[in-house]
């Protein structure tokens, strides 16, 4: 009854092409967005559980928050041009190290040229965008080799650069400002004067670009350059057939996905982790962002977003339900326990929504538009 | 002035334990023959192999069993753990998951490689344990020809006569024997196979427990060479680039890809790294293999990609 498009005529073509065509819909992420942008500030200011204390914020609605940003870079790459990639990791490092140094200021002595490049230290918000567009170039430089493999191989192929660049940032000292730890400190996170501190306003930077990020992923994978994705997804031979280059749709997705991802990995290093080292972005991340992906749904915004949620909070929930219950473990069986629940459940779901939980909400949408007559 | 005996050295070296790679490469080549699944366990199996072979072993000597018999009961109780494991894994996971794509099957072995990784660790314990099979000292070649000799390693020749013999077989087992036939016959066409009469998920069942026991074959000689332990796991890492060289679907490839990157990596290691930083075998396989890729597709012994529409 509540969810049904019944009587929403549609008299101009912008209507017809809306982004949300459904009333419903619109009005769902019109409360979704007032509880994110207005609702959690104000329960974490007067203090109400559980958004009184800063361990939501800072460690589960920051992460997830960054995390769905770089879910729904690699899922322009995976999910909707059909290109796997195992190196999401690098490219999230890329973006954060350029960042960095960016931030910093860059100087590159040309001592056989007889001269040096420059660069004073840039406001943050510019470094991080430059930092996405580094790993943007990054990405194309990377995707070259998609134009000629494809599927698994590919996917080999992309750890490459995820074992190179992991190799790179931890060598090559230039990048991290000759520390010698190996770790670097983010600059202050100033924003058009406005210095970003507290947890709350973390968050709230980071909803900013989510936000307008994915609002325009969304834009940009139902328009001209998404449907030239999906056509070389769904068959890339039949995809050149019709008259679209592989050459430029492919390495489009990877420029625009390596960009998203550049800019979630610089806001992990600024605005979550505050002071990173390589590790921070090895195979792990890559493996764990491609997860989120396959569990939210390949092909799917909305999906990155669920995904994001599920694989970042259940290791949090596996490691308090023992401590909950009181059960007596010792921190190796936990962890050991985590693993094997971890993996056994991943198994399971893809076993019973091998398309992930875009589906179950696509499912679940028909049956409501039904309700309450079974069909 | 680099010595030639030193060039030969590092070459023999690199080449030996290119071979080791090869053992845990040809889990994985095995497997995507037979499955078409890119089996990212691979790894985990190698350590829970080796975790339940030093394991067993340590207690049956400590039960005052000869070394021979513990050795071979101790091998004995590692391959029904990994029949167990292999059962297990095609009853829930790959059998349910037929007919799905490549992508969600290849992630669905890292769950397994979780679920792997977590039980035998908490079964068999976590720390590192040294195995005991095969010598570790070195000899000494040509002292005469060359200052200081040339450096050998026991186990690597140990390791590369195991490999030898595991080919060999390998191979009789897919031309010779029934079942390799029936093997063939399922990686050819899965719906073709089951038609005339072959029960796939046996098939299956056989694949997973013949990569098992190359796991066990591996985590032998690697046990051997780095003690049972975690970081046995990464050892799927380097083994995805000697893949990519030597072809997804060729045995043969497995071994060559293996020596290629295995000599690769120590010359570029020894004669390159000193210059730009070291370490680059972190991911110099990695790049050699993306340039075998831009040149042939398919690796250097795998089958051609035919594609239509």
């Amino acid at each position: 009854m509540l969810y049904r498009e019944a009587g929403q005529f549609k008299t101009t073509y912008a209507e017809d092409m809306a982004i949300f065509p459904i009333r419903q819909d619109r009005i769902a992420l019109a409360i979704l967005l007032g509880i994110a942008f207005i609702g959690v500030p104000l329960l974490a200011d007067f203090d109400i559980w559980p958004f009184g204390s800063d361990y939501l914020l800072r460690a589960i609605l920051l992460p997830f928050l960054i995390l769905a940003l770089a879910a729904i870079g690699v899922n322009i790459l995976v999910g909707y041009c059909g290109q796997i990639t195992l190196g999401s990791g690098a490219f999230m490092a890329i973006g954060a190290y350029s960042a960095y140094k960016f931030g910093t200021g860059v100087h590159i002595p040309l001592a056989w040229l007889g001269f040096a490049i420059s660069i004073p230290p840039l406001p943050v918000p510019t470094s991080i965008l430059l930092g996405g567009l580094m790993a943007a170039i990054a990405g194309i430089l990377f995707g070259i080799p998609s134009l000629r493999i494809k599927g698994l191989y590919l996917a080999v192929a992309t750890l490459a650069a995820q074992f190179f660049f992991d190799w790179v940032f931890l060598r090559v000292p230039w990048f991290t400002n000759y520390a010698p730890s190996g770790s670097v400190n983010a600059p202050a996170l100033n924003f058009f004067g406005l210095h970003v501190g507290t947890p709350i306003e973390r968050y709230l930077l980071c909803l900013i670009f989510v936000t307008v990020f994915a609002v325009l992923a969304k834009n940009l994978v139902r328009g001209n350059l998404g449907r030239q994705w999906m056509a070389i997804r769904d068959m890339d031979i039949a995809a050149e057939l019709i008259g679209i280059r592989p050459l430029y749709a492919k390495l489009t997705a990877f420029a625009v996905s390596s960009f998203i991802i550049g800019v979630a990995g610089a806001l992990w290093a600024f605005v979550y982790l505050g002071s990173w080292e390589p590790l921070a972005f090895s195979i792990d991340r890559s493996l764990q962002l491609l997860f989120m992906v396959i569990i939210g749904g390949l092909g799917s915004i909305m999906g990155s977003f669920v995904g994001a949620a599920f694989i970042l909070i259940l290791p949090i929930m596996l490691n308090l339900i023992p401590t909950q219950l009181g059960v007596p473990l010792s921190t190796e069986t936990i962890t050991h326990l985590e693993f094997i629940i971890f993996g056994s459940l991943i198994c399971y779901l893809l076993i019973k929504e091998p398309h992930g939980f875009a589906r179950l909400i696509s499912i679940g949408k028909e049956k409501l538009r039904l309700w309450p007559f079974p069909y | 002035m680099i010595a030639l005996g030193q060039v030969l050295e590092v070459l023999i070296g690199g080449l030996m334990s290119g071979v080791l790679y090869s053992l845990v490469a040809l889990g994985f080549v095995l497997i995507f023959k037979a499955s078409g699944v890119f089996n990212f366990a691979q790894g985990a199996m190698v350590l829970l192999a080796g975790l339940a072979l030093v394991r067993s072993l340590d207690l049956l000597v400590a039960r005052g069993f000869s070394p021979w018999t513990a050795v071979i009961l101790g091998i004995g109780f590692a391959a029904a753990i990994m029949a167990i494991t292999a059962w297990l894994i095609q009853r829930f996971v790959v059998g349910p998951l037929v007919n799905q794509g490549a992508l969600t099957l290849f992630m669905s072995t890292i769950g397994v490689t979780f679920v792997l990784e977590g039980a035998a660790q908490m079964i068999f314990g976590s720390d590192v344990y040294p195995l005991r099979l095969f010598p570790t000292d070195v000899w000494l070649l040509f002292e005469s020809h060359f200052p200081g000799g040339i450096l050998v390693n026991k186990l690597d020749v140990w390791g590369a006569v195991i490999a030898g013999i595991l080919v060999a077989s390998l191979a009789i087992f897919f031309q010779q024997t029934k079942t390799g036939r029936a093997l063939r016959a399922v990686a050819d066409d899965h719906l073709a196979a089951q038609s005339v009469g072959i029960p796939i998920s046996w098939i299956w069942f056989v694949v997973w427990l013949a990569a098992g026991l190359v796991a066990l074959v591996a985590a032998t000689v690697w046990g051997t060479k780095l003690g049972v332990q975690f970081s046995i796991t990464f050892l799927a890492l380097k083994a995805l680039p000697v893949l990519i060289i030597g072809g997804l679907t060729s045995v043969p490839g497995a071994i060559v890809g293996g020596l290629i990157v295995g000599a690769g990596e120590k010359i570029a290691e020894v004669f390159l790294g000193s210059h730009i930083g070291g370490g680059i075998e972190y991911w110099f396989a990695y790049v050699l293999a993306l340039a075998v890729l831009l040149v042939r597709p398919q690796g250097l012994f795998g089958e051609r990609i035919i594609e239509r529409i």
